[in-house]
């Protein structure tokens, strides 16, 4: 026993978690901090989140290229992690940036909003460094809680209620078969670690065909697709996504969703890389249902946030074709997209919660009427966020798209690489809507009521650099993101 | 191993016995002189007010979610306390740690007020 | 006798079960429930591990069976529940039979083959279930451990800011 204690001891290595270490030891403290501050004041709470936000990504972009382990393997801080990492805090600073002033207009200046936003970050990162499945269990659940919370943050709102309770109660089910399927994992191999899951099955192959072993890997997917928003496990993404306050669903469909791709991609290859004939065809399926679910219905709607909520769904789909791809390209390509899709989405956003009125108003496309005209600005950034979206050059999802579907062309799925394009093309359709009305309608609004508040504009210019940096240099980063992957 | 759980099975079946035995026993012995104060719910000697389903307020709520949170804090202490000894100084920084975290959403409920009945 | 008392606690099991489903007021499927808590304790008892049998009672039969009693007194379900809602039995009826049939299939035919574990029968006996549980929990499972304290707060948070009168 004693010798244990020695063992873990040596294996306790702060290095392999600092930067959620360091997140949560803000999120804390701006939790003691909040209460004793006067009600309503924000303006404290935002700054020192942000300032978190900026030491942890020091700390963050101090661990590449330098892998650390540790907690007897229950953690890697491996340049996949770190990149996620970037990612997420990306999404963080970006939702907290344009959160205040939407708080403040809607009467809901509360202060836990942004602790709750630097935990589901840390939880994130626990999901995409946890090496073992109780570690990436807790980071999701860390995660799932604070985003639920998030959901239903208006109280007084029954649109966020739903919301809330909707995203609560699908998540808790989804988590249920997550946790069945690490169950009978575990029972298969007897070990949570993911490597030495990995390494027994690989040693007793008779299990790959064992059905327990195929259960298994089934439940585990359904657990991480769901929180993907992947067809058929979508249901709940249209009415949480729009439900939500403005900028958790674009922190919710940025960061969470990044963090799930994380865990899952982590997860198939450590675990089952035996099985990978099976799972992409299983995911091949998929990614198609997904794209093609989600452009389809995105296709009938008149609310702006629910369209994008829609569209959200076939950017999961896109960013499955990469794991069906299983190789560099693909696996890397996730990477890239889900970085580019963070500053695409929320700068999308981020203009949308500029156009809208208090109390959730004026988001359908009838409300961007005439928005070019009237103001030129915005309209030039809402238009380079929805070139993005839709995949087109010089912008960044360009770039994701094209690495994306060559790595499924390498690995020989040609056919769901024309999918794919013609799943982009029907998103045109669209997205061109609302630039239509931005630019061809006559406008029925002045539009007066757009104050463009600071920490605002700095979130839609981040963003367009963002979106035009990534497409227009993608290499530099692709060559990080080829490095980051297994 | 599981002979050792025999007295607790035996104490079960005989406090089930006794209790369902008093029952039947009084049922098949005793006089019934039912009147219209006997047969109302007891609510401490007072004559009863309303139904006894009403509705309980969502302040109740809040109270029994923190007791959860706080009960499951003391459920990992458990297996803490029997291994305390051999887990030494390790053990002790490790739930000293644990325990920090979960005092600062003490202090935060605390100074939140959420523990006072507003 | 262990086998027969196992069936014993199997079938009041099943059967609470079944009432929790079938029972008129929601207070009565609220007290079958806590009945199936016991019994799936028992059931953990006679796996040798009575520290999931104790956590069992405790935390589901105690604490959160009082909060669904708060929930049900919360709505005043009482009365209104009595209506019987009978939509979607059918097809909640089919998914249940496949899940039988998919359980069937996986105890016939899974040849479940587990690997070997570190904790065998004879270091439960030795050792104890719960030492056992504090070793992996407090060493191995450290990261998770106190990962579970962060989890623990943001539900702390999260209930404050759901529940409160005013934030």
């Amino acid at each position: 026993m004693e010798n244990l204690v020695q063992i873990a001891l040596q294996n306790v290595n702060l290095a392999a978690i600092m930067p959620s270490l360091v997140l949560v030891c803000f999120g804390m403290g701006l939790l003691l901090i909040n209460v004793f501050l006067p009600r309503g004041t924000t303006r404290p709470a935002v700054w020192i989140s942000l300032v978190g936000i900026v030491v942890t990504a020091v700390v963050t972009v101090q661990g590449w290229g330098n892998p650390q382990y540790g907690f007897s393997d229950a953690v890697a801080l491996d340049n996949f992690a770190t990149f996620f990492n970037v990612t997420f805090l990306l999404a963080a600073a970006l939702t907290i940036l344009m959160s205040d002033d939407y708080l403040r207009r809607e009467g809901y200046a509360v202060n836990e909003y942004y602790p709750l936003i630097l935990f589901t970050t840390a939880g994130a990162m626990w999901m995409a460094s946890g090496t073992d499945m109780m570690t990436i269990f807790l980071g999701l659940e860390v995660m799932s809680i604070s985003l639920y919370v998030l959901a239903g943050f208006f109280r007084g709102q029954s649109a966020s209620n739903e919301a809330g309770l909707k995203y609560f109660l699908l998540g808790a089910f989804s988590t249920g078969f997550l946790l069945y399927g690490m169950a009978l994992i575990y029972g298969v191999t007897g070990s949570t670690r993911l490597t030495e899951i990995g390494a027994y099955l690989n040693s007793h192959s008779s299990l790959l065909a064992n059905p327990m072993t195929l259960a298994g890997l089934v439940l585990l997917s359904i657990g991480f697709l769901f929180k993907l928003g992947a067809a058929p496990f979508h249901m709940w993404t249209p009415d949480v996504y729009q439900g939500a306050p403005t900028p958790v669903t674009a922190f919710m469909s940025a960061g969470p969703k990044a963090a799930a791709f994380a865990a899952f991609l982590r997860t198939l290859e450590y675990c089952f890389f035996g099985l990978k004939p099976e799972w992409s065809a299983m995911l091949w399926v998929l990614a198609v249902l997904t794209m093609t679910v989600g452009n389809v219905i995105a296709i009938s709607q008149t609310n702006i946030k629910r369209m994008l909520a829609y569209s959200s769904i076939s950017h999961a789909g896109y960013a499955l074709v990469g794991l069906v791809a299983a190789n560099e390209i693909g696996y890397s390509g996730v990477l890239f997209y889900m970085l580019a899709y963070t500053f695409m989405n929320i700068g999308a956003f981020a203009v949308l919660i500029l156009v809208g009125k208090q109390g959730e108003e004026n988001l359908t496309l009838e409300g961007f009427a005439g928005l070019g005209y009237k103001r030129p600005l915005l309209g030039v950034a809402m238009s380079v966020f929805l070139f993005a979206l839709m995949g087109l050059p010089p912008t960044a999802g360009f770039a994701g798209k094209f690495y994306i579907f060559a790595g499924a062309v390498k690995a020989g799925y040609i056919w769901l690489a024309i999918i794919g394009v013609l799943n982009s093309a029907v998103s045109l359709y669209y997205y061109l809507r609302v630039m239509v009305y931005m630019y061809f309608r006559d406008p029925t609004e002045d539009y007066a009521w757009i104050s463009l508040p600071v920490s605002v504009l700095a979130t839609i210019i981040l963003a367009v650099i963002g979106c035009l940096y990534l497409g227009i240099l993608p290499n530099e980063v692709m060559a990080m993101a080829k490095t980051a992957i297994f | 191993m599981l002979d050792s759980y025999l007295p607790i099975i035996t104490l079960i079946v005989v406090a089930l016995g006794f209790a369902t035995g008093s029952i039947i026993f009084s049922r098949l012995v005793g006089q019934k002189k039912p009147s219209e104060v006997k047969l109302a719910p007891y609510e401490c000697g007072m004559p009863p007010v309303g139904s006894a389903r009403e509705r309980f307020s969502v302040k109740f709520y809040i109270i029994a979610m923190l007791f959860i949170v706080f009960d499951i804090e003391v459920v990992f202490m458990y297996p803490w306390a029997v291994m305390f000894k051999r887990l030494g100084m390790f053990g002790f920084v490790e739930m000293g740690v644990f325990i920090l975290i979960l005092l600062v959403g003490y202090v935060y409920v605390w100074k939140k007020g959420a523990l006072e009945w507003e | 006798m262990e086998t027969i008392f196992f069936y014993l606690v199997a079938l009041v099991a099943v059967v609470s079960g079944f009432l929790v489903v079938r029972c008129q007021s929601p207070v009565n499927s609220a007290l079958a429930l806590v009945n199936t808590f016991f019994c799936l304790a028992v059931f953990y008892v006679m796996l040798y591990a009575p520290f999931m049998a104790a956590i069992q009672v405790i935390v589901y039969a105690g604490a959160i069976m009082v909060l669904i009693l708060f929930v049900i007194m919360l709505l005043n379900l009482g009365t209104e529940a009595r209506k019987r809602y009978t939509h979607g039995v059918v097809w909640a009826a089919i998914a249940s039979l496949l899940v039988l049939v998919n359980v069937v299939f996986f105890i016939k035919r899974g040849r479940v083959t587990g690997a070997e574990g570190d904790i065998t029968d004879y270091l439960i006996k030795t050792e104890g279930h719960t030492e056992l549980i504090g070793k992996a929990l407090y060493t191995e499972f450290l990261l998770p451990f106190e990962i579970a304290s962060i989890l623990l707060l943001v539900a702390i948070v999260g209930a404050v800011i759901l529940a409160k009168k005013d934030v």
